[in-house]
């Protein structure tokens, strides 16, 4: 980090000290600039960034608000507390299994549909990009209201699964099926960003190398599996792991769909946060985040990982 | 963008022709058969992805009745425009509109102005603490909502402020993401330009305002864009910080009715849900080309 800010720092100053000696009178200027930005992101991100780190080993409650000294100092009880409730074991479970289920299924739709756009269609290219594109750009709230309907036992996808001669679920309404639904459903919704991240790295794949390939009579499938996905192996790990910090944090789509339910099988650790937060547990709600906040930091640390290794 | 085709397939299966590949028996008449093949599959993948959308409007058109008699029918056999009556009057949804909209262009403005402000600083000035903010502002890129939102909740009250414009545009009108946004683009700026303009005896606001900002308009179209639409579908923060209907964002108020006791009015829903949906993929569509320039150009989100 140092090294990526001080060398054009260095650089500049040699410029402008031509002739002169390096001190200058102490400006003003850069933080008329930065200011703005910097109290809003201390007042908005920091400050409460430490204090729910504080708070998840207080036993701070709703009423405390007025009064947040009250609150007690009581060590790790929070996260002990935590990881004693079998809802949040439960919620834990379910985020996992939605990012580790998810992912790959978004990443396998996204990588098929970006080699299809990408390998010899000419015609339609930005009809298929912006639709495929489109659920993206839609409020999850207002999609999962659709697809709530689009679920119901007697909805469209039951009919349609009733063509092809099978006897569908009332998937919201399964502990088996409700969070493959929300999976279904957060493809469908995501697919589209992956592949835009795809045709971009697709566009670094040497087309040369494909015709040398082609040339020693490697098919197109030895062509995808032994030249375009090493190439792109980093723009798919830079896209899943962009993908799985939202996926972590999937909240709106149980919500609205499911309330968490059926017997908590789509319950999230947002969610769980949330319902906390609501009974006014403060403090436990904070435990709870921070244990998120250690998974999805840890997914960021990869995420800078590599993008330095792409540089 | 990426208008540039990296390889003709036809050319090269012409290659691989001439030069007798033998691996695949098909590689003679690969050339239209291939192509057809491609598009009848990304036709059938689109047809798939544009369903569920398509479904959810026709249906806003039914009455409660239709759904519940025939929910898998298409074409609504009663065509009405009942439902969105009933959102435009009684419950309301022009005033969601509005608070979503005024919150989302005061983000909009905000993030333009000291984004772009604050990435000029940690781009082309040197003061100390520039690598520390840039660090931080690096580090919490990703922070989720869920880790912050009790903490701003309680700051809000204590503010006072719950329940109005102020507590849903104040925590995201300087993001982080933006700035790194648009660090990254000014820094590309060359050095040789500000210098000639400071020799000039332009000061930083002026060499800010007459030639960064004209520069930047790529970057500022990507920034508001984004911004734009993280604010419309804000979810979290608004549920938690709006409490009335004064304040509810149209996310917010779709989510209350679909859990509520408007639970089972399905064609009352979807044409609630179309409310909200239509205008961002109306402004996407029409802005398409910036979109996917924007997230490929940033890598980020």
């Amino acid at each position: 980090m140092t090294t990526v800010t001080s060398a054009p720092a260095g650089a500049r100053i040699t410029r402008a000290g031509r002739g002169r000696p390096r001190r200058h009178r102490p400006r003003l200027a850069p933080w008329v600039f930065v200011t703005p930005f910097l109290v809003i992101f201390a007042v908005f991100t920091l400050v409460p960034l430490l204090s729910s780190f504080a708070m998840s080993f207080t036993d701070f409650r709703a009423t405390d608000v007025q009064n947040p000294l009250g609150a007690h100092f009581v060590g790790i009880q929070q996260y002990q507390a935590v990881f004693s409730n079998p809802q949040f074991l439960r919620s834990m479970l379910n985020t996992g299994y939605f990012v580790l289920v998810g992912i790959p299924l978004t990443i396998v739709v996204a990588l098929a549909l970006a080699v299809a756009l990408n390998n010899g269609i000419k015609r339609f290219r930005t009809v298929y990009r912006v639709g495929f594109y489109i659920p993206v750009v839609t409020s999850i709230v207002a999609v999962s209201t659709g697809w709530k309907f689009i679920l119901q036992p007697n909805g469209p996808l039951n009919a349609a699964l009733h063509v092809l001669g099978i006897q569908g679920p009332d998937w919201l309404s399964s502990t088996t099926w409700a969070m493959p639904a929300i999976i279904v459903m957060a493809v469908w919704r995501n697919a589209g960003t992956l592949m835009i991240i795809f045709l971009a790295g697709l566009q670094a794949v040497p087309h040369e190398l494909q015709e040398a390939a082609m040339m020693d009579g490697a098919g197109s499938w030895r062509r995808f599996w032994n030249i375009t996905l090493p190439i792109l192996r980093p723009t798919i790990l830079l896209g899943s792991v962009l993908l799985s910090v939202g996926f972590l944090q999937f909240f709106e789509e149980a919500f609205v769909m499911t309330n968490g339910g059926p017997l908590n099988s789509t319950l999230s650790i947002t969610y769980f946060t949330y319902n906390q937060f609501g009974f006014g547990q403060y403090g436990l709600a904070s435990a709870a985040s921070y244990i998120l906040f250690a998974a999805i930091a840890l997914v960021s640390v990869i995420q800078f990982r590599t993008l330095r290794s792409r540089d | 963008m990426l208008d540039t085709e990296p390889a003709t397939a036809t050319a090269s299966a012409k290659t691989a022709v001439r030069q007798g590949v033998t691996t695949r028996r098909r590689r003679g008449r690969r050339l239209p058969f291939s192509q057809l093949l491609v598009h009848a599959v990304l036709a059938v993948c689109l047809v798939l992805t544009l369903l569920p959308l398509v479904w959810m409007v026709l249906s806003s058109f039914k009455t409660q009745g239709d759904i519940l008699s025939d929910p898998t029918a298409w074409l609504p056999a009663h065509f009405t425009f009942g439902n969105y009556a009933q959102w435009f009057g009684p419950l309301n949804i022009g005033q969601y509109f509005t608070n979503t909209l005024v919150v989302a262009a005061v983000t909009v403005a905000g993030n333009l102005v000291f984004c772009s402000m604050a990435g000029y600083a940690l781009a082309k000035m040197e003061f100390r603490g520039r690598g520390l903010v840039f660090t931080l502002v690096l580090i919490t890129l990703m922070i989720p909502g869920v880790v912050t939102f009790i903490p701003m909740f309680v700051t809000v009250s204590k503010l006072g402020l719950l329940n109005t414009y102020a507590s849903l545009f104040l925590p995201f009108l300087a993001t982080p993401l933006g700035v790194f946004l648009m660090r990254q683009f000014i820094g590309s700026i060359p050095d040789s330009l500000l210098d000639a303009a400071r020799l000039d005896g332009a000061g930083e606001a002026r060499i800010f305002t007459k030639i960064i900002v004209p520069l930047c308009k790529a970057p500022l179209a990507t920034l508001a864009i984004l911004t734009f639409l993280s604010s419309w579908n804000n979810f979290l923060w608004p549920l938690v910080a709006a409490q009335g209907q004064n304040t509810y964002t149209l996310p917010v108020a779709l989510s209350l009715f679909s859990v509520g006791q408007s639970a089972t009015n399905y064609a009352l829903l979807l044409a609630g849900a179309t409310l909200v949906i239509l205008p961002v993929v109306a402004v996407f569509i029409a802005l398409q080309r910036y979109f996917t320039q924007s997230l490929v150009g940033t890598g980020i989100k």
